[in-house]
């Protein structure tokens, strides 16, 4: 038996510990594993709420999962694109670091 | 201590530490294999839950799909050598935003949630892929499609963006 608000305080510990990924590193790649890191995150406390309530036996468990499903579905069509877009980026600057990339600057 | 909480302590600590080294890799490859284990983890942490199905999905398209995806741009771009500046200047204020909003979250975990402190029950639950899949195409049958259009979207962005115009 583990408890629920276990399972919650770690996804909210990586979910902060991703943003903190995204605010501290310059690396556009590691910006973008520190987002995986964050929809893990959630994706964690999903299938957390939907193990409780289906045992509280208020809803199903597999509700919480197929949104889980969305959720990696999203973050694969994020990754496909923004990987896109580094790689472009890199072709036009030969760099990937967000300090950078300034260019709209005024 | 039962030996399940033992065992999500060690992954838990699995977690937090993959992650830290994530963040605090120099190199992107380190930064992605470490990403590896962490989703390895959190697969673990899927099976503990009981919904079998989205754990090995996730060694799939997680560990499988998108990290290879990451490896790959690393290794196209030979962005591994790339190594940032690092000026404490801008990273400070950032640790301290980021150090806030953990402190917020645990308070708000520990607080709320311990107010109706509901077990999750281990006992073995019905997580075939059967019925799982009958609720994704009966009920949740739109958004199923909408995804569908949503990966062509992004295939189809994908390969424009990084599309090479030929000259003449």
């Amino acid at each position: 038996m583990v408890p629920t608000n276990y399972y919650l305080a770690l996804a909210a510990i990586l979910f902060t510990m991703g943003a903190m990924g995204v605010l501290i590193r310059r690396n556009a790649l590691v910006i973008f594993m520190s987002v995986e890191l964050m929809l893990n995150a959630a994706n964690l406390t999903f299938v957390t709420f939907a193990r409780m309530y289906s045992t509280l036996n208020t809803t199903s468990v597999y509700n919480g999962q197929i949104f889980v499903f969305f959720v990696m579905t999203v973050a694969a069509a994020e990754v496909a694109v923004g990987l896109a877009l580094i790689v472009a980026i890199f072709r036009n600057k030969q760099s990937i670091d967000v300090d950078q990339l300034n260019s709209l600057k005024g | 201590m039962s030996g399940e909480l033992i065992l999500f302590f060690i992954l838990a600590l699995t977690a937090i530490l993959t992650a830290a080294g994530m963040l605090l890799s120099r190199h992107a490859v380190y930064a992605a294999l470490y990403l590896v284990l962490n989703f390895g983890t959190v697969a673990i942490f899927y099976l503990l839950l009981g919904s079998p199905f989205i754990a090995l999905s996730q060694v799939t398209v997680y560990g499988g799909a998108i990290m290879v995806l990451f490896l790959f741009v690393i290794m196209l771009l030979g962005a591994e050598q790339i190594t940032a500046e690092f000026s404490w200047n801008s990273v400070v204020p950032a640790g301290l935003l980021g150090l806030a909003l953990v402190v917020e979250a645990l308070v708000l975990v520990l607080q709320k949630v311990s107010a109706s402190n509901l077990q999750v029950a281990t006992s073995v639950i019905d997580a075939a892929p059967e019925p799982l899949a009958k609720q994704l195409f009966t009920v949740y049958l739109l958004p199923f499609e909408i995804t569908s259009i949503l990966l062509l979207v992004a295939m189809v962005g994908a390969i424009i963006l990084t599309k090479t115009e030929k000259k003449g």
